[in-house]
């Protein structure tokens, strides 16, 4: 726990000379007792208490003794013991906690015993057991015995709060550090304190504790996949932060204990916000992950994809061994082979098609991994045909934004700017896509220091829950919204203006172009927010057609001798290929084969497409060599698959969305091996070893950056609407594999629309809405909202049914809707 | 001794249908009122400043001074809310006065709006008190259809039945929607107080009392009582007196006197104990029959004036049971904020039970002693410490008979039969000031 008081930034704050057993110390004025006793080496018991909720004082366990001067300067001690979680400092100050207060320690023992009275002594059973505040306090500052010789308070166990959040009541002591989280933290309050005194208990509105007659609670609430009453984005930090075992993962209940947990530092690969995780390890499995305490990043909170999605790093489909085609000719199935063998196979496919080669690298690797797939492409393949992207995307407006804005920028706007501006958000849906900036905006909010306006086709409820300023676009005229914008924000320009554009922004033509102009003309600093990991590496290293590492224009003949220079291999001058342009290469037999690491089929724009072209280039005998953690639909395409090792088992760094160097260590030690280090072997297997790609920031001139004018807005027809989509935290993503409590807690997938365009659309009183699209189409519960009129929300890719992916159209494609 | 008595607020509740705004203004209501509106807002706080009246709701904070912290205008809304929710065992005297004569709540709440600068007061009732209720709806609507109100806005609140809400900031939570917890202080509501605006939170009997002030002046006010405990005040007597009910007297009677007029300890039987203000204050003996029932005096014999709701017992009653009654009622009121008040009135229960029963044991007294120094003092809110004094003040005063708690049930040593002020099937024998809607 971090042991000072957040200030307001740029403020200067006049210190406070207290005495705290003897120790006189100065503090800034505000600053919490119990937190300058801290920072002096004392530690106060506590249990409410936590540095980044707001003070409670309810479970009284910090009392100390206090006297303060009057007006004549006479120390007077305040007549009851107060609580050090509550109390600022005044000047003058002087404090005794148990350490030299037999009044303190007395209190805090009585504290002590009264919360023994009714908790369970079921510590040889219980997940927190080892590791539990209750436990280590009560040896320190409990008494060895016990005098409750009466009946304890008990309660059936346990309580599913959501299907990954379980509850024994009866191990609570009520310090309301979950339900003060979810409240101030996450914007869930979906559990409360009921009833009262001693019956006092935590739960979600449960009509059976509360004696309602039954019914559901009043107005809108969000149902979770089990029809309850919604579950948060934010749960999993409530079992962190329970200072017993009351609250439990039900994931991770039951299956070890601390003290035989090997800890280490991560950084979580489920986004490009880069939070600090620790994960927890026995014999060699992964048992949990927990926040790490990052304050420059993620304070102490993670999303609980974060935490709970670690099983796809280990599931049934993992590859283990290289696999290589039967039979002489290439055409049997896959079978395992060695790692000798698969690397000879591979090179020589590839050296004898050298040069109309092409790179699919993904976007999810590390920047280490980057700088490898970077320097494989030109150096090895001898092309720039590379194209990170595996997503909708903006073709070369995109590429250019990123050339122009993004490479080599290093830190920029960070997350501590997000806390103190007026921030726009394009294209990014911050709970659903980067939950580590939504906490960082919604803590900003909250203390009104930050204000948030978001442009998109409906005010979400994680954006509600920043208070958000709906900017209405519908999908497709996000330019045009953008274009007609002179500012935003509430402080008239007294904060800094920052512009977060999310990648789905440049699946809109214009869209980047606009939002750039925007920045400039209102003066805000501009940052891309990408949802993988990797992408931001990906942008770093070149894996760009028009890109070479550091922000180097291919195009650019000095940055093309600085790379030569630093490789002793002079890169190809011709800008290759985007994605789709190497997808129709390969479709049109342009290209004899490609290197395809970390993409997952279903994510590319146009999964039937890419599929036939993979095809294509191998009944025209092309090669397909593919890098991949898991089988997928490509592994089972490829001629030759090398696994490679996923984020536990290899060290790292992960760039953020801003710009900063997340290192990581491997968690385990195993055989397999990363995708720099197998295409390093690749490499010297061909022939050509790769060398270390790694350049400082290009400082000659960037690639201009695109200007592309706002497109006209799509007009749907009767029957027909325009289709909004974009991925939610919790869906079908194979990196949730195998975490069914988890899934658990995904949102219900739902279509939304205006009442207006329903009625328009003839569907007034419809409980489901079908929704079709060029490929197909989807049935889902339709629910009215103040979307956009003519614009048809759809999850991309829930878990449960399909989503928009289903449709074969993006986001801004005309759909047709029925009833 | 009936010179002893001052009636103030209890003036007219002899009158025909003296809850009515007919018979209020035939006695001269909001008279006071229509003075208060020629005087400047500063003028009324000063006026109540000047007047000494402390707050009537127990704690005896200067009501004056209360007002005055309110910070300066800023435009935005200023709220009165009464305290009404009066509920601690043994305490009866607001429901009374809102049942008697609702209107002199109403005038004082008028009167206090204009000195705060309040347009929209709220009068926070115990639900369970649905006949008060009924009569404050209807006192609000007949001052409204009479312009008396002059734009004020009155809600009366009905709560949903929870002790810990005539805690001001958890009565405030409450009144807002919210869970009925006390608040962290600071900030103290007159700054953040209803909807985080400056709040003035009073008890009835002070509110009531701010229209004679008005209208008789501060040195009027002052003439009663004692120098630091000014003015009159309902002492509610009851238990095993003659004439149970309530009596307005000058702050400084002592319970002597007050028996005196009450007819005296029931036939045949003699004081034992009582409290001056409820069941939250230390209880007293017959050793403290002449202290001034006054915020000083009772403080000196080491209880509260409270809200001088004096509940008597005699010689029949088990010291052991009537607290044992008492923690049954905070164990079952604690709202669960804090551990020393939720744990400790959870064990107190189960050892009283245990030496009401005769099954006690030597170290449950001391247990009972410790537990409820560790609650007294650790708590979120003064709740917490009422909930510690009856078994402390207990111990001092009758330890013999926790002692005996050890081997002899209560009911033994205090047949309960004995102490039961009406037996199954006859009618209550209550006489006196009682007062029947």
């Amino acid at each position: 726990m971090t042991t000072t008081q957040p200030a307001p930034t740029g403020q200067v704050v006049p210190l406070v000379e207290v005495t705290i057993d003897g120790v006189r110390t100065e503090v800034p004025k505000g600053t919490l007792v119990i937190r300058a006793a801290e920072d002096i080496g004392i530690a106060i018991p506590r249990f409410c208490d936590h540095p980044l909720l707001k003070p409670a004082g309810a479970c009284r366990q910090c009392l100390v003794e206090v006297a303060t001067p009057d007006r004549e300067g006479t120390l007077r001690t305040m007549p009851k013991p107060q609580a050090s979680c509550t109390l600022e400092v005044s000047p003058g100050m002087v404090v005794s906690t148990q350490l030299t207060s037999e009044v303190a320690d007395k209190a805090q023992h009585g504290v002590m015993e009264f919360l023994l009275i009714n908790h369970p002594l079921d510590c040889p059973i219980c997940d927190k057991g080892g590791e539990c505040p209750l436990q280590n306090q009560a040896m320190a500052h409990g008494r060895a015995t016990t005098r409750f010789v009466d009946v304890k308070r008990t309660y059936p166990k346990p309580l599913a709060i959501s299907t990954q959040i379980l509850l024994d009541r009866e191990r609570c002591i009520l310090c309301q550090r979950c339900t003060r989280f979810s409240d101030e933290i996450a914007g869930d309050p979906f559990i409360e304190l009921q009833m009262r005194g001693a019956r006092q208990q935590i739960g979600t509105f449960d009509s059976g504790v509360l004696g309602f007659a039954g019914d559901a609670p009043v107005g809108a609430a969000e149902l979770d996949d089990s029809g309850r009453p919604f579950a948060s984005y934010f749960s999993g930090n409530t079992i962190q932060i329970c200072p017993v075992g009351a609250l439990t993962s039900a994931a991770y209940r039951f299956r070890a204990r601390p003290f035989d947990l090997v800890s280490v530092p991560s950084i979580a690969e489920h986004d490009a916000c880069g939070a600090a995780i620790r994960i927890d390890h026995r014999r060699g499995v992964v048992l949990r992950r927990l926040a790490g305490d990052d304050p420059a990043v993620n304070e102490e909170w993670i999303s609980d994809k974060d935490r709970f999605a670690f099983r796809w790093q280990v599931a049934a489909d993992r590859l283990v061994a290289p696999l290589v085609r039967d039979g002489e000719d290439g055409s049997g199935p896959l079978v395992e082979t060695s790692w000798a063998d698969a690397l000879d196979v591979a090179a020589t496919l590839l050296a004898q098609r050298r040069g109309s080669l092409a790179a699919l690298p993904g976007g999810r690797g590390t920047l280490e991994d980057a700088l490898a797939w970077s320097a494989f492409t030109r150096v090895v393949l001898g092309t720039n045909d590379v194209d990170f992207r595996s997503r909708a995307y903006g073709g070369a407006e995109e590429a250019d934004h990123l050339a122009a804005r993004v490479a080599g920028s290093g830190l920029d706007v960070t997350y501590a700017d997000l806390d103190g501006a007026d921030v726009l958000l394009a294209g990014l849906e911050p709970e659903e896509e980067a939950a580590t900036i939504f906490l960082r905006l919604r803590k900003g909010v909250l203390a009104a220091r930050t204000h948030v306006t978001v442009l998109g086709p409906y005010l979400t409820r994680g954006s509600a829950k920043l208070r958000a300023t709906l900017l209405p676009a519908a999908p497709g005229t996000e330019a045009e919204v953008l274009e007609a914008t002179d500012t935003f924000g509430a402080s008239d320009g007294d904060r800094p203006r920052i512009v977060l554009v999310g990648e789905r922004l440049a699946a809109a033509p214009g869209g980047l172009t606009a939002a750039a102009a925007l920045a400039e003309r209102t003066g805000a600093r501009l940052a891309w927010v990408p949802r993988r990991a990797g992408d931001r590496a990906a942008v770093e290293a070149g894996l760009l057609p028009i890109l070479l590492p550091g922000g180097r224009p291919v195009a650019d003949e000095s940055a093309r001798a600085e790379v030569a220079a630093a490789w002793g291999v002079t890169p190809p001058a011709a800008p290759g290929r985007d994605l789709a342009g190497i997808l129709d290469a390969l479709r049109a037999g342009e290209l004899a084969g490609v290197v395809v690491g970390g993409v997952e089929l279903e994510d590319l724009p146009d999964p039937a497409a890419a599929l036939a072209a993979l095809e294509a280039v191998r009944a025209a005998g092309g090669v397909v060599v593919s890098l991949e953690v898991r089988r997928s639909a490509i592994t089972e395409l490829a001629d030759v698959v090398l696994p490679v090792a996923p984020p536990a088992e290899k060290a790292g760094t992960f760039l953020t969305w801003e710009g900063r160097p997340r290192a990581f260590a491997a968690v385990f030690d195993t055989a397999a091996l990363g995708d720099a280090a197998v295409l390093g072997l690749l490499a010297e297997e061909i022939g050509t070893p790769l060398p270390d790609a790694s350049m400082p920031a290009w400082r000659g001139q960037r690639v201009a950056a695109a200007r592309l004018d706002a497109p006209a807005p799509p007009e749907p027809g009767p029957g027909q609407a325009v289709l909004a989509t974009w991925r939610l935290l919790l869906d079908a993503g194979r990196g949730q594999d195998d975490e069914p409590h988890l899934a658990g807690t995904a949102r219900r997938a739902v279509a939304l629309m205006a009442e207006s365009t329903a009625r328009g659309l003839g569907l007034q009183g419809a409980a489901e809405v079908t929704v079709r699209g060029p490929r197909g189409s989807v049935t889902l519960p339709l629910v009215l909202a103040g979307v956009v009129d003519g614009v048809v929300w759809l999850p991309f890719s829930p878990r449960e049914r399909a989503g928009a992916a289903a449709l074969g159209a993006q986001s801004g494609d005309i759909v047709e809707v029925t009833a | 001794m009936t010179d002893t008595l001052t009636p103030v607020l209890s003036d007219i509740w002899d009158a025909d249908r003296s809850w009515t705004l007919a018979t209020y203004r035939e006695h001269g209501g909001y008279r006071a009122l229509a003075r208060a509106r020629e005087l400047a807002p500063a003028d009324l706080v000063e006026l109540v400043k000047a007047s000494g009246l402390r707050g009537r709701g127990g704690a005896g904070f200067p009501t004056g001074l209360k007002w005055s912290f309110l910070p300066p205008p800023d435009g935005g809304p200023r709220y009165l809310v009464v305290n009404a929710d009066e509920s601690e065992p043994g305490t009866c005297k607001d429901v009374p006065v809102m049942l008697a004569n609702p209107h002199v709540l109403i005038e004082g709440v008028a009167i206090t709006s204009a000195a705060i600068g309040c347009e929209h007061a709220f009068i926070y009732l115990r639900g369970e008190v649905v006949h008060v209720y009924r009569r404050l709806l209807a006192a609000v609507r007949e001052a409204e259809e009479a312009g008396l109100l002059q734009g004020l806005r009155i809600t009366v609140h009905a709560g949903a039945g929870a002790y810990i809400c005539g805690e001001e900031t958890a009565l405030l939570d409450s009144l807002e929607g919210r869970r009925g917890q006390p608040r962290l202080k600071p900030p103290f509501p007159a700054v953040a107080g209803l909807y985080a605006r400056p709040t003035v939170v009073n008890n009835v009997e002070s509110i009531a009392s701010v229209p004679g002030i008005v209208l008789g002046g501060a040195e009027w006010f002052t003439g009663l009582g004692t120098p630091k405990s000014a003015g009159h005040g309902l002492f509610s007597l009851s238990g095993h007196v003659r004439r149970p009910g309530q009596y307005e007297a000058p702050l400084g009677i002592t319970l002597r006197e007050l028996l005196e007029l009450a007819g005296g300890i029931r036939e045949g039987h003699r004081l034992k104990f009582w409290t001056p203000g409820g069941s939250s204050t230390p209880i007293l003996t017959d050793a403290h029959l002449d202290i001034p029932l006054d915020y000083e005096g009772v403080a000196g014999a080491g209880s509260m004036l409270g809200t001088r709701a004096l509940q008597i017992f005699d010689e029949t009653v088990s010291v052991v049971r009537a607290v044992s009654r008492w923690i049954d009622f905070y164990k079952h009121e604690s709202c669960g904020k804090c551990t020393p008040c939720r744990e400790g009135t959870y064990w107190l229960q189960q050892v009283m039970h245990r030496l009401e029963e005769g099954r006690g044991t030597p170290e449950d007294i001391r247990t009972l002693e410790d537990v409820a120094g560790n609650i007294l003092g650790r708590s979120f809110c003064a709740l917490g410490d009422a909930a510690a004094t009856p078994v402390q003040s207990g111990l001092e005063h009758f330890r013999e008979e926790f002692e005996a708690g050890c081997h002899t049930p209560a009911r033994d040593l205090f047949p309960y039969e004995a102490s039961a002020l009406a037996t199954a099937g006859t009618a209550s024998a209550r006489g006196g000031r009682e007062v029947t809607a």
